[in-house]
């Protein structure tokens, strides 16, 4: 029961084809609008901040990106609220806007298998969330060069490029979810909902439910100290299913070089640190990469559900 | 007949405990234009799904041009065009861009593509608006625009369900010509339709469908004889004669039947005009009217199924 012939033929075509319609659609043109200005506003801001402080830092650089100024947030937290709506607005009606647009059976009906179309829409979404991203994080970079007046060092900017990739990744995810949504439910309204309410649930409500849902399965007993690191540890675990959590860790550990570890840390296992000293990128990357690797994972596996649901769909329209 | 283009043995499909294909026999031959007759939910389509591989059968076995539709889709959705439905373009591209999209699908390497598309866009009339949004497109367009995209692949097999769906008399016109000038291109044709007259006039044969089963299969015809006992129809109007014991026992006439307003119907295998008239007058009755009809599908149809009702429900 083999089939014959490359699952991936038409693969390019389909991505390429993607990537233009994005690229030219006016939903992307507004989400990009809404991400290009909160990005320069929270830039400013945190110029306006550097700019006020005196002491010496030797990742200023970095500043830029993780520094708040009232009432605005910092670059990184508005790129960890916004970049999954981008990746919703691209992917929400990739599959059922097919459907309704009646295409569906006349593109399967060209010599391509459904592998080739599934994964190249989601390719072409993620081509374009690449652009948007390096667009965005080079315009960022001359913004603190030219306002800084300094250039960032290797260091900075191979940190830099770490967070890039984190932001690829990050997105990654919502494409893939949005993709699932696209494929399981056949209304796009209903899908761009859903995929906007699992955003609301894990960007907004996760931080909040994580501590009760602990507290629930392990309560603390005042008098037995190891239920509070029970307690703290799986606070922490499922706090980490929410990709908005990972993305927030990862900013942590590349953009923050002081940052020693990302979970519960004991005081016998700082003995001999030197409080505050910047730890090398490798040591960060090391740090950060089981989240890294999370979330690369977490995008194969809604990808391959999406797969597995497209598969077995009847092509009907 | 040469070497058949389509061949299907005892095809099914379940859906859950519904039937919607029970044990298909067809076999299409090279250059035929074939027709699938049946109203809506008869199965038809499932059938064409099935023929590209786009839906799995529950049994059964197909070939398109030699290829398994299961075990080598590329090979014959290479070879074979689908007009599906009420096909849909990208409203966002205009009508080339659509054809560029799916000749890149295709593999074709574009100065060729572009060739193709330049013939076929003038082939079926849309030259003059190919650079427009489809958007912009009637219903009619946006069917011709799947007939160019047909010529486009230069298939060897062109399906087409239920082509003139919502078209109006003119586009449905211009549109069976266009089916019929992919069958001197050299294409197979398959169409499914429940608008049976119009299918009369381009196929060569046809097959009656009914509940996922083929009822009926050859050339209109052919189909008239068996089910009707003749392809002709005589439309009478006589006056003082018992037109039926007038033309007891006569060659060629397969029955008569009496219509409330004094009109008669014969049916008969040829032209039996004259005959007829002739022994109208003989009897010493006066003859007022008489036209000859082609038996229509239609006819064949809710008579064939008619007779099944029947015999269902016996």
């Amino acid at each position: 029961m083999r089939r014959e012939g490359s699952p991936f033929t038409g693969l390019s075509t389909v991505a390429l084809k993607e990537a233009a319609d994005h690229m030219t659609s006016a939903r992307m043109h507004l989400a990009m609008l809404l991400v290009l200005l909160t990005a320069i506003g929270a830039i400013y801001g945190a110029i306006g901040q550097i700019k006020n402080t005196v002491g010496q830092d030797p990742f200023l650089f970095l500043r830029l990106f993780t520094t708040a100024r009232d009432p605005l947030p910092s670059f990184v937290s508005f790129l960890g609220f916004l970049l999954p709506l981008l990746a919703i607005a691209l992917a929400f009606d990739a599959i059922n806007g097919e459907y309704s647009r009646r295409t569906m059976s006349r593109i399967l009906a060209q010599p391509i298998y459904r592998d080739g179309l599934l994964a190249g829409k989601f390719l072409g979404g993620l081509i374009v969330l690449t652009i948007c991203l390096v667009t965005l994080w080079l315009l960022v970079t001359g913004l603190g060069i030219l306002t800084l007046g300094l250039p960032p060092s290797g260091e900075e900017v191979l940190r830099g490029i770490g967070f890039l990739l984190c932001c690829i990744a990050y997105s990654g995810v919502w494409l893939a979810v949005a993709l699932l949504f696209s494929t399981v439910f056949r209304s796009p309204a209903t899908s761009a909902l859903a995929a906007l309410s699992l955003w609301l649930l894990f960007t907004v409500f996760w931080s909040m439910l994580a501590p009760l849902i602990a507290s629930a399965a392990a309560p603390v007993d005042q008098f037995d100290p190891m239920s509070v690191v029970t307690n703290a540890e799986l606070q922490q675990g499922i706090a980490r299913a929410s990709p908005f959590t990972l993305f927030g860790e990862m900013t942590l550990g590349l953009l923050h070089p002081a940052t020693r570890a990302l979970g519960l840390i004991f005081f016998g296992q700082l003995q001999g640190a030197v409080m505050g000293a910047p730890l090398p990128f490798s040591q960060s990357a090391l740090l950060v990469w089981p989240q890294f690797a999370g979330l690369i994972a977490a995008m194969i596996v809604v990808f391959t559900i999406a797969y597995v649901v497209f598969q077995r769909q009847e092509i009907r329209a | 007949m040469s070497a058949p283009v389509i061949e299907a043995s005892g095809l099914t499909k379940r859906y859950g405990r519904a039937l919607a294909v029970d044990g298909l026999d067809l076999t299409i031959g090279a250059g035929e234009v074939f027709g699938l007759l049946g109203p809506n939910g008869s199965g038809k389509t499932t059938t064409i799904l099935m023929l590209l591989g786009l839906t799995e059968p529950t049994g059964g076995s197909v070939r398109v041009l030699g290829f398994d539709p299961l075990r080598q889709p590329l090979e014959v959705k290479r070879r074979v065009g689908y007009l599906p439905d009420q096909v849909g373009f990208y409203d966002t591209l205009s009508a080339r861009e659509n054809l560029v999209y799916s000749a890149r699908l295709l593999g074709l390497a574009s100065g060729d593509a572009a060739q193709r598309i330049d013939r076929a866009l003038s082939v079926v009339g849309l030259a003059e608006v190919a650079d427009r949004r489809v958007s912009t497109f009637s219903h009619g367009m946006r069917q011709r625009l799947g007939v160019a995209e047909l010529l486009v692949k230069e298939a060897r097999v062109a399906i087409l369900d239920e082509p003139t769906n919502g078209l109006d008399p003119q586009g449905t016109s211009e549109l069976l010509a266009l089916i019929l000038n992919l069958k001197a291109e050299g294409m197979t044709v398959l169409l499914s339709s429940h608008l049976l007259g119009l299918v009369q006039s381009i196929c060569d044969r046809v097959a009656l469908f009914r509940k996922g089963r083929v009822g009926l299969v050859g050339p209109v015809d052919e189909l008239a004889r068996d089910v009707l006992g003749g392809a002709y129809v005589v439309e009478i109007e006589t006056e003082g004669v018992d037109l039926a014991g007038v033309l007891e026992g006569m060659d060629g006439i397969a029955g008569v039947a009496r219509s409330e307003d004094g009109r008669s119907r014969v049916d008969a295998d040829r032209d039996l005009r004259k005959e007829i008239a002739r022994r109208v007058v003989e009897a010493g009755g006066g003859l007022r009217n008489m036209t000859l009809t082609r038996t229509s599908l239609d006819e064949i149809y809710s008579r064939y199924f008619e007779q099944e009702e029947m015999s269902d429900a016996a």
